[in-house]
């Protein structure tokens, strides 16, 4: 029972060291995650409102769509796991981030805005797909946390592909 | 007579050409944004069923237009297949996502 007691005390400890000395924490990952979502999703809004290129309306209503998906599985898993997404200075970069390119989007019109928003897409997808790669999975604690960015590694890629796809056929 | 009558149908039996294999319904999944593993005797007149267990919309849509099977999340379709041989198919919102359903006669 003492050897026990032991084994698990060395395990929380080499879990919190893990935790603090490298990557993320499943609270700070989750609330990455989440906001990384929602950053596109407001994108693809104002592409809905602003642009009238079929194509371009077409890669934004998919955003949403798949984007929201993912967003509600995220929120219905921290709910299960009783994990509180916890900000962080990541989550809060990608949100400043996200606020100056859609100023600069907001500016621009027809084929700008449409040429703009395809670039920054796939320049974000990029950004969000590098961070799942190397800190989010290898970092992600709980099992289903880690399937759930795996999925959305492989629904990113798909949208990074659309987006430069998209970008190539705007020029 | 019974006896020949006996006979007279165990020869209409043996006769009578092999009855055509019934047509099969295969169930490919469709989760975490992957075709799951594929029927290998799939024969013309079969049925697939798409069952859609992934959290997003996907589609299964043949590259020779013979089928477009459009599933919100949770949700089947299926495809009867008509004629035999190669077909190629994708989920046309995730292109990456595709697969071959080989058809027999």
């Amino acid at each position: 029972m003492t050897a026990k007691l032991c084994l698990l005390a060395a395990a929380s400890l080499l879990i919190g060291t893990a935790a603090a000395a490298g990557g993320p924490t499943d609270p700070q990952i989750a609330h990455i995650a989440y906001t990384a979502g929602n950053i596109d999703i407001d994108a693809a809004r104002l592409a809905l409102k602003k642009s009238k290129t079929p194509a371009v309306r077409e890669f934004a209503s998919e955003m949403v769509r798949d984007h929201e998906a993912v967003n509600q599985k995220a929120l219905a898993l921290v709910k299960k796991l009783h994990v509180t997404p916890e900000q962080n200075a990541t989550s809060e970069g990608l949100t400043k981030h996200a606020a100056e390119s859609r100023t600069k989007l907001e500016k621009l019109h027809g084929k700008a805005f449409d040429k703009a928003y395809a670039a920054n897409e796939v320049a974000y997808h990029k950004t969000v797909n590098g961070a799942l790669k190397t800190t989010l999975i290898p970092s992600a604690d709980n099992g289903e946390l880690k399937s759930l960015l795996e999925t959305g590694l492989t629904l990113f890629s798909e949208h990074q592909k659309h987006a430069e796809h998209l970008s190539a056929s705007l020029k | 007579m019974r006896g020949h009558v006996a006979l007279g149908l165990v020869a209409a039996l043996l006769l009578s050409p092999p009855a055509a294999a019934a047509p099969r319904t295969h169930v490919v999944v469709i989760d975490k944004m992957k075709f799951g593993s594929l029927p290998a005797d799939l024969k013309a007149g079969d049925t697939i069923v798409w069952e859609n267990r992934d959290i997003f919309r996907h589609t299964a849509t043949a590259k020779d237009g013979s089928f477009n099977v459009d599933l919100v999340a949770g949700k089947k379709g299926s495809t009867l297949l008509r004629n035999p041989g190669a077909i190629a198919f994708s989920c046309k919102y995730h292109p990456g996502m595709r697969g071959v359903l080989q058809v027999a006669k």
